[in-house]
């Protein structure tokens, strides 16, 4: 198992590291402009990519007597903002778009922290063992975390967490791919000197952590976060279980629109782009540092 | 001196001048400060992660009902034999692999075909790599309610387009084929995109002299595809696959929110092992059941991941040997 685990592009830093000598003459020389049929086989791509999206919003803009229309309609109607202060009322995706700001938040934040203390550590400093875990860590990169549900769900009931947010956000935390991340990003982007000479100016680890770590660390911390934003913001295996409508996230509260609580396909539809507006907006501003994160070597949440 | 055995990779740690007698007190916790830095994250890595993992084959022995997840009583392997005997486990486990090569084999080749044009220097080559990362980042659940309304039997825009072709309407959720093809479709829009991405980080590292001697020995495009770009991707291309085959063994939301039914469609032609589990215990209130359930998913994604590598090791084996 742990011989797979490791990405085979190791992240390549963004900016604070020296570019690659191969940067420059990394396109080969065949690699001329793109002929017109790349570009027509990519539109046809991209059309495929974003029409779902385009067809929710004329879905969650149209009235249901609308969508069983033949032939079928393709532009944007006048109901949207109906159709949402339904599906606010029947399936309270009011309360679900703040519990997930809040899961999804504390998990981003609480993530980002842990990886970057261990990252540092598993990447500059030295101590006994320190191979055999950061082994035993990638090596359970690739093992889902969905097996141990049953488990965890025991642990949860146990601990009187079913149905509170805690239940969602602590096991959210644990990112093995996240330690892997931030280690690959401090040990390209980190330079050993540095550590070396605060060390004689007699700087303690904390302090050389907050002061010279954290700010190198930055640009891979944003990356995670963003990642880690994401793949918190749309798991959906976990909060089905540890949640239930009482106190739902978006996807469980779309999972209830799906089950047959509401009829009204509109509706449903008003309620997919409320719960995938915020991350879609999240996309819009930082998709190409989201792009740039996958390229350094993402590994699937 | 400070040095400890262990300090042969990286040049030593330069001790901090020594002030007083607490010298003794700060050696110890500069040897025992990284655990500091590593213990909020293996607390919980070990409470929530690799407890519940190891913890699972443990419970797979027992009877644990969903209401009292707190009594056990011991079955030894009763729910391994139970599983073996229900026919819908069978037809979960043929699903899944059904499902999982109609969704990983295409959405592969599709992505490196995608790559292999994202690579040519092209207008607006930020906007179309975001673009086409766009499904990646909407949910199973949004992604899956989209689809079935766009698979819908009667006034689905899929069926509507066949239609003009002259094809007539395909009955998506209860076909067998027709329903694993719609649930397959599902996970292809969703991960074509980000896997395409991945396969340009790895073109984007092949050096350009080899693409140079290829052009000087005369080879086409084409030809400096396949003993260029393809030999270079190997690494990344077993990657992808491995990632996507534990990806499709354990598919859950597509096939739960196709219809909104735990069974997977009305003769379970659709429903994946991670469905199956789900049924059983959050369904049927056996969790250790599923349990045993999950174990089997374990051990068979260690199987596909073994079959993989023994595949890649016996062609390097191959390549080496000519």
């Amino acid at each position: 198992m742990t011989a797979l685990a490791a990405p085979p592009a190791p992240p390549t830093g963004t900016e604070g590291t020296p570019p690659r000598p191969e940067r420059r003459k990394r396109r080969a020389p065949r690699s001329m402009h793109g002929g017109m049929l790349s570009y027509a086989i990519l539109a046809v791509a991209l059309l495929i990519s974003a029409f779902p999206f385009y067809w929710t919003i004329v879905a969650a803009s149209r009235s249901n007597a609308d969508l069983a229309k033949v032939p079928p309609t393709l532009l944007p109607g006048p109901n949207l903002i109906g159709n949402f202060e339904a599906v606010l009322e029947e399936a309270d995706i009011g309360k679900a778009l703040l519990n997930s700001l809040i899961v999804s938040g504390s998990i981003t934040v609480g993530t980002v922290l842990c990886c970057t203390l261990a990252g540092f550590a598993f990447a500059k400093l030295r101590f006994r063992g320190r191979g055999a875990l950061l082994a035993l860590t990638v090596g359970t990169m690739m093992i889902p975390p969905q097996l141990g549900v049953i488990p965890l769900f025991m642990l949860i009931a146990e601990l009187q967490w079913v149905n509170q947010l805690q239940a969602v956000i602590l096991p959210g935390l644990v990112s093995a791919f996240g330690v892997f991340f931030m280690r690959q990003y401090l040990v390209q982007s980190l330079p050993d000197e540095l550590i070396e000479a605060a060390r004689v100016d007699g700087a303690s680890t904390a302090r050389i952590f907050w002061s010279i770590v954290v700010p190198i660390a930055r640009p891979g911390m944003a990356v995670l976060g963003m990642l880690t934003f994401m793949t918190a913001w749309n798991d959906f295996f976990w909060p089905i279980i540890a949640l239930s409508s009482q106190e739902p996230t978006v996807q469980v509260a779309l999972r209830q629109l799906g089950g047959g609580y509401v009829h009204d396909q509109s509706v449903i539809m008003a309620g997919t782009l409320l719960g995938t507006l915020p991350v879609l907006l999240v996309f819009g501003l930082l998709g190409r540092q989201i792009v740039g994160g996958i390229m350094q070597g993402a590994v699937k949440g | 001196m400070t040095l400890t055995a262990t300090a042969k990779a990286a040049p030593p740690p330069v001790p901090g001048p020594v002030t007083d007698g607490s010298s003794a007190v700060r050696r110890t916790w500069r040897r025992l400060s990284p655990y500091a830095y590593i213990a909020p994250f293996f607390t919980l890595f070990a409470a929530f992660g690799l407890f519940p993992l190891i913890y699972t084959a443990f419970v797979s022995l027992y009877r644990v009902e969903l209401q009292t997840p707190g009594d056990m009583e011991w079955r030894g392997l009763g729910n391994y034999t139970a599983l073996f005997t229900d026919e819908f486990f069978w037809t979960s486990l043929r699903n899944t692999f059904t499902i999982g090569v109609l969704s990983t084999v295409p959405q592969l080749a599709m992505a490196l075909g995608l790559a292999h044009l994202l690579n040519y220097k092209l207008r607006g080559r930020t906007f179309i790599r975001t673009a086409i990362l766009l499904p990646y980042a909407t949910s199973v659940a949004a992604a899956t309610l989209v689809f079935a309304q766009l698979f819908g039997r009667d006034f689905g825009l899929i069926n509507y387009v066949l239609g003009l072709v002259g094809v007539s309407p395909v009955d998506w959720q209860t076909g067998t084929v027709a329903s694993q093809i719609a649930v397959s479709s599902i996970v292809v829009w969703r991960w074509t995109g980000y896997n395409a991405l991945i396969y340009l980080a790895g073109m984007q590292s092949i050096p350009g002299e080899l693409y140079e001697a290829a052009e000087m020995d005369g080879a086409s495009r084409w030809r400096q595809f396949v003993h260029v770009t393809l030999p270079g991707l190997r690494p990344t291309i077993v990657f992808t696959t491995i990632v996507s085959t534990i990806g499709a063994t354990q598919l859950f939301g597509e096939p739960l929110l196709f219809e909104g039914s735990i069974s997977g469609g009305i003769s379970h032609q659709y429903q994946t092992l991670g469905l199956y589990m789900y049924e059983q215990g959050w369904g049927f209130f056996h969790l250790g059941r599923a349990a045993a359930i999950a174990w089997v998913m374990f051990v068979l994604i260690v199987l596909l991941v073994g079959v993989n590598a023994l595949i890649v090791r016996r062609r390097s084996r191959k390549e080496a040997g000519r």
